[in-house]
């Protein structure tokens, strides 16, 4: 067989497109957005809503911390530099820093606010953590993995809510009952709120949702046509240092 | 050669005392010990066959592991169709009521210290292997 080198090359070039034209086409035509559409957690954005007017801590209302706390075995070490937080109280102006309006209503002022892990929509936590340890679900729960956490406290460095704790110590000697349905943790991890993921899964609200009497904790999918959706749309409301980017999904009623 | 034996001799000593573990526990009877864990008698099939379960349950735990903390899928599909909730407390530990006398008898015997017990809760009873009607 006779062929020139310029044929050669052609034939050559041709031959490699045919070759790269598949996997070309795989790729281009993928949808980048498939796989987010799939899945348990899909078309879902869960949030909470925290109605101070209807909250009870300021008179010293705890039902749905100690709930949280027991559901899901959170020692109470005893030392605030050692202490385990999932869900607690914090003053008003401590809560919300950035708002500086001259004249905030005086019982807003001394009333006390529950605070937690925001969930947030950007969380800086997830971004920061080497072994994906943390990281936010398609639902919107920023979710911890225990057993992937090294404890290299990056995200407790990175969250500017302080939500999450670090355990310095086996808390299990801190624990009163130790709840069989949850784990405990270990030494050496960070620790935060989940929204109750494992109730959520069983059909179940969040444990402090569930143990509030006064109706102030509100939890659900935040898309148009819900409750919380037409809560937060219709009412003034707060999110804690949300012009820092975070896109906090706890939203306070005032 | 010079000290022939003298070096023969140590020699002989230093493989005595080197294979000194091998020899004594194959003559005291230990070398054919097996762990023997205590099986529950309320069930005789677990998750999957015995000896998958002998082979590869560290691996299927770490499936486990992974399906229900990262992929929020808390429901196992056995190979033969069985349906079983992800739970280590709550699955494993229902029917191997007894830590002690089965986990540990082998992680023991092969000096594996897995820390899944960190952080899982053992039930605090530990009951000895419930009884059969």
């Amino acid at each position: 067989m006779n062929i020139d080198r310029r044929s050669f090359l052609k034939l050559a070039a041709l031959g490699l497109l045919a070759v790269a034209a598949k996997p070309a086409f795989d790729l281009i035509s993928r949808p980048s957005a498939a796989r987010a559409l799939e899945g348990p957690f899909a078309g879902k954005r869960l949030a909470m809503v925290v109605d101070l007017n209807a909250c009870t801590a300021g008179d010293g209302c705890v039902d749905c911390i100690a709930a949280c706390h027991s559901v899901h075995n959170v020692p109470d070490i005893g030392n605030t530099k050692e202490e385990i937080k999932w869900l607690w109280e914090v003053d008003y102006k401590r809560a919300f820093p950035d708002q500086e309006n001259g004249f905030v209503s005086e019982p807003l002022l001394d009333s006390r606010v529950l605070v937690l892990c925001n969930h947030c929509d950007n969380p800086p936590c997830v971004k920061v953590c080497p072994t994906q340890a943390t990281w936010k679900r398609e639902d919107g729960i920023v979710m911890m993995d225990y057993h992937r956490c090294i404890g290299c406290r990056y995200c407790m460095a990175a969250c500017p809510y302080g939500s999450r704790s670090f355990n310095w110590r086996d808390p299990r000697p801190y624990i009163d009952i130790i709840q069989q349905g949850y784990p405990t943790r270990t030494r050496g991890v960070v620790e935060k709120c989940n929204f109750c993921e494992e109730r959520l899964s069983d059909g179940l609200q969040p444990a402090c949702v569930e143990a509030c009497s006064s109706g102030a904790l509100k939890f659900g999918d935040l898309k148009p046509g819900t409750e919380l959706y037409d809560l937060i749309s219709s009412q003034f409301n707060l999110r804690r240092k949300a012009e820092l980017g975070t896109r906090p999904q706890v939203y306070y009623l005032l | 050669m010079y000290d022939k034996g003298k070096i023969i001799g140590g020699l002989a000593v230093f493989l005595c005392l080197a294979s000194f573990p091998v020899w004594y526990m194959a003559a005291s009877g230990k070398a054919d010990y097996s762990p023997d864990p205590v099986l529950p008698v309320s069930e005789n099939l677990c998750v999957e066959s015995a000896q998958y379960m002998k082979e590869y349950h560290m691996q299927l735990m770490q499936q486990w592991r992974d399906q229900a903390v990262r992929q929020g899928d808390s429901i196992y599909v056995s190979s033969d169709n069985r349906t079983f909730d992800i739970n280590l407390t709550g699955t494993c530990l229902k029917c191997h009521t007894n830590k002690a006398d089965f986990c540990d008898r082998c992680h023991n015997y092969t000096g594996t210290a897995p820390n899944c017990w960190d952080c899982h809760n053992v039930p605090p009873a530990n009951a000895p292997p419930q009884v059969t009607k």
